[in-house]
């Protein structure tokens, strides 16, 4: 026995275990977050109930369980209908229900607002088209075709009425700034200015007309709808977003369906305070502002950390900062949160404003958080790891190659960008991915600095100069603390958090794959010799 | 210590006078007097610590890279002064090259690897980087075990093959001294063979100074040696007289293996 203590054999299952131990938990997170993510959009059936007290429920079952007091199964069912029954979830014992059916025609309508509507549809009132289907489901689709085809008319001239609207605010800033620097001294040019606004104004307002006459004369065309309880109801087609009767699609069918979902989760925007629709804001915010933040802090780290190893006298003040660097990457992230309402945002954004924006004042451009202050604030928030794995991949860089280097006659300089620095590139790229995977994933500092649940533009658009560093964005971290956590109506927003947080996951690991293949391309061509 | 020199009417190439060096308080070099003459092999023979590789790193100001290190006395090269604070020591350092105990090809290819002294130096022109790519390769005795491969990393060949690139590497940026600091410390004997061979060729086109702690190499391949101990140069002169007829019984002791 004791022999077998002494041939270390124990410690090494121990490690052994602990490993095991450590994949169980990962897997077991994964796995849960892609199951609960990955089946949200699979069409679930409509099942149908008739209940003992003679009412009946339509809907989708979503879990069971057992009543823990008495034992029996229930079973909770998302009857959807919020704007009718108040809410989207209800509970039914098993011993309540005395028939369950699919009906072939139920419909799953997915709509702008309240939610999801489960029911059958009885006709289409077809107001100034023509349709010339003879079921209703038929009828229901052909005027969905009608309908699309003039709401991408009126979102055409959305989009005009936005360009209008932003030049509109251009001229309007220019006339402050006119106004504020003598309104006497500049009145022709303000009257021409003004002028020219109210010619976009009038124009703006002559397409909103236009838009909202369209909008109005489609809206009359509903689709009329009875629900499991009896009610009826009339929804507007510019309401419906998408349709399917879940009971009679085919396994290509929900494919299909699943892959539209995919697809609108994102390219879309979110709806109804973000539980439904898609993600793209939030995806595009989250891809812009890692990026940006690897901008800034890959060459500052890597800068720093140079000056520390290959220029700085090793005294006490270069361990005091190597240190005060270490400990940088343990200072609780909503400190430099903190840091960066108080340092960027107020102090630099503020200075920023007034220099250059006084006519928007009292108004803050840069002055308010924005992608661009959380991009530093998380950039520094990452610069110490950048700094450490740069510092360590130069120091084991051996003495020799640098000897051979300055032994030929190169300047220090020299032996640094043409030896040194590609020798050090993959332990660069081992910081960046930490530090990428880091930023992606925190929330509370952003949330201070510019992260918004809701973002009504992005940051990066159409009109110059195009990436606007100063504009809120949505962050796919705190959209899930949002959703799942915030939200008025959590249960239905349960599998939006798994989808979330998938996506999140997602986007970490495509980026710090990208960066560890591009590492070891380079690992393998710089490589130190033993012989 | 009088000058023992072999052959007589050359000026010195290299000439070291009053040198003293401290590491801190550590005395490592004490009042080292000794000329080195062009075109012959001097090799620095001594126990480990005795200074001989300090000595060696003062003729290319690499100690200037040891910040503890300070330095008197005079180190002549071609009559100017190297550890004057005037000098260029990137000029130096390119006609005084040096290969070390390691082979420490850089992680690039063969190619690059022979032309990095000349491009640091500023120059591109093709021609004359495949000139001095073949013509180093030729003079260190390996263009036919890589002239089919030159693209490739360096990082891939053999200890001996990669020592022979690093001297290849030296001469490509055609400096007037060449010092090795045991260069075949850490080679199979087949190798150090060769490595000695090509020293041997070598020393008609450059000066050679040789660290080693091989006494048979010492004796093969040099003209002149040099003794060292704790620091002191205990005596210097032709290799044959050194080896059968050292002036000190230190030198004796040494060479006779009786200590060291």
């Amino acid at each position: 026995m004791k022999l077998f203590w002494k041939t270390g054999e124990p410690y090494v299952l121990a490690t052994g275990a602990a490993l095991a131990i450590i994949l169980v938990m990962s897997l077991t997170l994964i796995g849960t977050v892609m199951t609960n993510g990955l089946g949200y959009f699979w069409p679930r059936a409509l099942v149908k109930f008739e209940l003992k007290d003679g009412s009946s429920a339509l809907g989708q079952i979503m879990q069971q369980e057992k009543n823990p007091l008495s034992g029996e199964k229930r079973l909770q069912l998302k009857v959807g209908n919020r704007d009718i029954f108040g809410q989207d979830f209800r509970w039914i014992d098993e011993k309540e229900i005395t028939t369950r059916s699919l009906p072939a025609d139920a419909v799953l309508l997915e709509r702008r607002e309240h939610g999801n509507y489960f029911g059958m549809l009885k006709d289409v009132t077809a107001e100034g088209i023509t349709i010339t289907a003879a079921t209703p489901y038929d009828k229901l689709q052909q005027a969905r075709k009608l309908v699309a085809g003039k709401i991408d008319d009126t979102s055409k001239i959305k989009k005009q009425m936005s360009d209008l609207n932003h030049a509109a605010e251009g001229l309007r800033l220019k006339l402050q700034k006119l106004d504020y620097g003598g309104a006497e001294k500049n009145a022709a040019a303000i009257a021409e200015l003004t002028a020219a606004r109210e010619k976009k104004m009038a124009e703006f307002t002559r397409l909103n007309e236009q838009a909202t006459a369209t909008l109005a004369e489609i809206g009359k065309i509903t689709a009329q709808m009875t629900d499991a309880a009896g009610g009826s109801k009339d929804i507007s087609l510019t309401e419906i977003i998408a349709l399917q009767r879940p009971n009679s699609m085919s396994f290509f069918a929900k494919s299909v369906a699943y892959l539209e979902r995919v697809r609108e989760l994102l390219l879309d925007d979110p709806r109804e305070s973000n539980t439904e629709g898609g993600l793209f804001p939030a995806i595009f915010g989250t891809v812009m502002m890692v990026l940006l933040m690897s901008v800034f802090s890959l060459p500052f780290g890597v800068i720093a950390a140079i000056y520390l190893r290959e220029y700085a006298k090793d005294g006490l003040m270069t361990r005091m900062v190597r240190i005060a660097v270490n400990n940088l990457a343990g200072v609780p992230s909503i400190v430099y949160g903190v840091f960066g309402l108080g340092f960027f945002v107020y102090g630099i954004g503020g200075s920023i404003d007034s220099l250059f924006f006084p006519e928007r004042l009292p108004t803050p451009t840069f002055g308010t958080g924005g992608i661009l202050w959380s991009s530093l604030t998380l950039a520094l928030l990452t610069v110490p790891v950048v700094i450490v794995a740069t510092e360590e991949s130069l120091a084991s860089i051996p003495k020799g190659i640098r000897e051979g280097s300055l032994a030929l006659g190169a300047t220090k300089f020299q032996t640094l960008t043409k030896i040194l620095l590609p020798m050090a590139t993959p332990g660069i790229m081992t910081g960046l991915i930490l530090s990428m995977a880091r930023a992606a994933g925190e929330v509370a500092p952003l949330m201070i600095v510019g992260v918004v649940k809701l973002a009504p533009t992005l940051p990066f658009d159409t009109n110059f100069p195009f990436f606007h560093m100063d504009r809120k964005f949505m962050h796919l971290g705190f959209h899930i603390y949002d959703v799942g956590f915030q939200s008025p109506n959590v249960e239905a927003a349960k599998p939006m958090v798994y989808v979330t947080t998938m996506l999140l996951l997602a986007i970490v690991v495509i980026a710090s794959s990208t960066a560890i293949y591009l590492r070891n391309r380079m690992r393998s061509k710089y490589t130190t010799s033993t012989f | 210590m009088p000058l023992t020199q072999e052959k007589s009417g050359t000026a010195p190439i290299l000439s070291v006078s009053n040198l003293n060096l401290h590491y801190g308080q550590a005395h490592a070099l004490k009042n080292v007097n000794l000329d080195m003459i062009r075109h012959q092999v001097t090799a620095f023979i001594g126990p480990s610590g005795c200074g001989k590789s300090t000595l060696l790193r003062c003729f290319n100001r690499m100690n200037d890279l040891v910040e503890s290190a300070r330095i008197d006395g005079s180190i002549r090269f071609n009559g100017e002064e190297v550890n004057d604070s005037a000098t260029d020591v990137i000029s130096l350092r390119r006609r005084i090259g040096m290969v070390f105990q390691q082979s420490n090809p850089f992680p690039k290819s063969i190619y690059e690897n022979i032309v990095y002294g000349l491009r640091i130096a500023g120059v591109n022109d093709r021609a004359t980087l495949d000139e001095a790519v073949e013509r180093s390769l030729k003079n260190a005795a390996i263009w036919n075990e890589v002239k089919d491969r030159l693209h490739d990393s360096a990082l891939g060949l053999s200890g001996g093959q990669a020592q022979r690139i690093c001297i290849a590497r030296a001469i490509a940026v055609n400096p007037e001294i060449i010092l090795m600091d045991e260069p075949c410390s850490a080679l199979d004997p087949i190798s150090t063979l060769k490595i000695e061979e090509l020293i041997e060729e070598l020393k008609s086109k450059y000066t050679i100074v040789i660290v080693t702690h091989n006494m048979q190499q010492a004796a093969r391949v040099s003209d002149v040696t040099a003794f060292f101990y704790l620091g002191e140069l205990i005596e210097a002169g032709g290799t044959r007289k050194i080896f059968t007829n050292p002036e000190k019984k230190q030198t004796e002791d040494y060479i006779t293996g009786r200590f060291g």
